[in-house]
């Protein structure tokens, strides 16, 4: 696998206080856009590579800031809704001004990105200033004209699609006809008009009748990449449902369910928490899908469900320890996946601060770790292993001695290029390849 | 944060805190699983799941997802503490079980079981709808764990109109239990509860789980006085 470097602007972001929670790039991986447990939302813009410098790679600047979600109080429940930004979504850009979707527990938003660079100038009624100016000093016409100004980024809430759910969202989807999206949340999926917000269609619905016989979540859900009427959504069993929207108004009944029988040996208590998919991604083909549960990825082929095509463990040695992670909650932690443009490479993040690519050709993969020390900018991360016992090596972790507070739950791939983002804890980084990137 | 070392021969165990047992009972090969008790470990692990349980329900909006997790893992482990000798024999899978294999196959009618008089005192608490389930070792092993209906009543109360269930502080709902059936009884080497397979001391180990969980039923169905809290909860 190609070597990955830090690249100048590597670690980009340092927030002394808040929790990066969603990572996203845009469709042209121009942008690149963090949202944090604080409802604020952070976007990077690639500069252009610059001529003078043709070695150095467009680094990652902050374009724009703002608030999205703030805290609120349902009175109703009595409820303080959190403003951690859950999901980000961006719009596939239509003109000059660029659109996402963020999302916490309950709302989603709309927000338009505009950029202004121009003001007009000279104005017949009105000063520089924007006062009126005395009638009697006007003494003939002008034409305002458009004078270059420093950029200013502008943001604006375009649509607010509130008091859609019940339960807490945990996925947002765009859909390739880029009218509707769709928002899940624990019991329920609905589909919205990006242009209608004071209503939305339930699509999907597993709440029982009694909530007694509750057994069951919705964990993750996306609508396939070109087939508009299909998506995909994944739940706390383990289990997949590819549902077809012209089946039926509610898509209940699933046109497909991938699951993978449970395998006897490795039966324990926890065997269901381990099978909880807690994201899942359509490769950038439409042909596959790729989910995370606890302790492996796995590659679907939507033409079968009886079992995944390819299993990469992402930690087995966690395996013998789960009873002590279910003690400190940390298996319930939900780790997210990612495809590379051209689907031959997948990744995930880990405990310690590393995340693992596994290239699906050669079935090699590798362990990395994002820190301060291995991130100097330019500097090539050093692969990283974990000994289970046996021989160790001089730079090896142990098992025992892996930080199970700094986990990298967030990652993304820049859609075309081999540029990742990381985010670990508070700091996001981006790493990128070695050499002048083609997809390999 | 991690104990170390992966898997503790029996003897060590009382050395290391009760809930960090780890590895050694999830192993079919393991000498001591066939003689012993899962029900040993699942004690602790029921114990830790009932904690989770609490916690989870004492947010003033519980993380679903969580929350299910933690229900469905302790029907697993209750299911395994039942005793199976009073139920129906249990068709075993054709290829040799292991151990861990048989305690799940009677994980449904164990389940029904100790759901079912659950239900029972449920009913006279709060005239639920459900009708009681009927006695023990009359429940058919094939009944899925879902029509059981079982010990959530806490997720009834999760619909829309739910508050703060439980705020009372943890040490609260835990005052009146009698700890001293922990303490020293089910750790002794020779005191072990036995496996599914023996008679004598299998009656202690129901009552104790029915016992808890009827007093944690009851405070989470609201016959145990409530506070509501100062401010929002989180």
């Amino acid at each position: 696998m190609r070597a990955l470097t830090a690249t100048p602007s590597c670690l980009a972001v340092s927030l002394p206080a808040d929790i990066i929670s969603t990572v996203e790039f845009n469709h042209t991986g121009e942008l690149l856009a963090t949202g944090d447990k604080g409802g604020r939302v952070v976007i990077f813009q690639r500069e252009p590579e610059s001529k003078n410098a043709p070695h150095s790679q467009g680094e990652y600047d902050v374009y724009s800031t703002f608030q999205s979600h703030e805290p609120e109080f349902d009175y109703l429940k009595s409820l303080e809704i959190e403003e951690k930004i859950n999901k980000i979504k961006w719009l596939p850009q239509q003109n000059a001004a660029h659109s996402l979707l963020s999302t916490n527990d309950k709302t989603i938003k709309l927000w338009k990105i505009t950029e202004r660079d121009k003001r007009p100038e000279g104005y017949n009624l009105k000063d520089e200033e924007g006062k009126l100016k005395d009638l009697s000093t006007v003494t003939s016409l002008q034409v305002p004209v458009l004078k270059p100004m420093d950029l200013m980024v502008e943001v604006s809430p375009r649509r607010i699609f509130a008091n859609g759910h019940t339960y807490h969202i945990n996925s947002i989807s765009v859909n390739s006809d880029c009218e509707t999206y769709m928002s899940a949340d624990d019991l329920r999926i609905n589909l919205w008009h990006l242009a209608i917000t004071d209503r939305s269609f339930n699509i999907v619905d597993i709440k029982p009748a009694n909530m007694e016989d509750l057994t069951e979540v919705i964990t993750a859900s996306e609508f396939h990449p070109h087939h508009c009427n299909l998506f995909v959504y994944s739940s706390s069993k383990g289990s997949l449902r590819l549902c077809d929207m012209r089946a039926a108004a509610l898509c209940d009944k699933h046109s497909k369910l991938f699951e993978e029988p449970e395998d006897p040996s490795n039966r324990s208590f926890f065997s269901e928490i381990i099978s909880s998919v807690s994201d899942v991604k359509f490769s950038h083909s439409g042909r596959y899908m790729l989910t995370r549960d606890y302790l492996t990825v796995k590659v679907w082929d939507l033409n079968m469900e009886a079992r995944p095509i390819e299993t990469y463990q992402v930690h087995d040695y966690l395996r013998s320890k789960l009873c002590s992670l279910y003690e400190n909650d940390c298996i319930f932690d939900k780790f997210e996946c990612a495809w590379n443009g051209s689907d031959s490479v997948i990744m995930t993040g880990a405990y310690n601060n590393f995340f693992r690519m596994f290239d699906r050709n050669t079935k090699r993969d590798v362990t990395l770790e994002a820190s301060r020390e291995s991130s100097k900018p330019r500097a090539v991360l050093k692969p990283r292993r974990v000994c289970v016992g046996g021989k160790r090596r001089r730079d090896d972790i142990s098992v025992d001695s892996l930080d199970f507070t700094k986990k990298i739950l967030h990652t993304a791939w820049h859609p075309a290029e081999n540029i990742i983002a990381i985010a670990a804890t508070n700091n996001l980084y981006i790493f990128q390849d070695k050499v002048n990137s083609d997809m390999h | 944060m991690l104990s170390k070392g992966l898997k503790r021969k029996r003897e060590e165990e009382e050395e290391k805190e009760p809930l960090a047992v780890d590895a050694w009972w999830l192993d079919p090969g393991h000498a001591s699983v066939a003689q012993a008790p899962p029900a040993v470990a699942s004690s602790s692990l029921f114990d830790l799941s009932v904690l989770k349980l609490h916690h989870s329900l004492q947010q003033s909006e519980p993380d679903l997802r969580h929350l299910v997790l933690v229900v469905n893992t302790l029907r697993r482990i209750q299911a395994s503490m039942a005793p199976a000798a009073a139920l129906p024999p249990v068709p075993s899978p054709p290829a040799a079980p292991s151990v861990a294999d048989n305690l799940l196959a009677s994980s449904d009618a164990a389940l029904s079981a100790s759901m079912a008089s659950l239900l029972e005192d449920l009913s006279h608490i709060e005239g639920l709808s459900q009708a009681p389930q009927p006695l023990a070792d009359e429940g058919p092993p094939g009944r899925g764990i879902g029509g059981a209906a079982p010990s959530l009543g806490a997720l009834d109360l999760l619909g829309p109109a739910t508050g703060c269930l439980l705020d009372d502080g943890l040490e609260g709902l835990f005052e009146d239990i009698d700890t001293s059936m922990y303490d020293n009884e089910l750790w002794a080497s020779e005191g072990l509860k036995p496996g599914p397979e023996d008679g004598p001391g299998k009656e202690e180990a129901p009552e104790l789980d029915e016992a808890e969980l009827d007093y944690l039923m009851d405070v989470l169905v609201g016959t145990q006085a409530l506070e509501r809290p100062p401010g929002p909860g989180r």
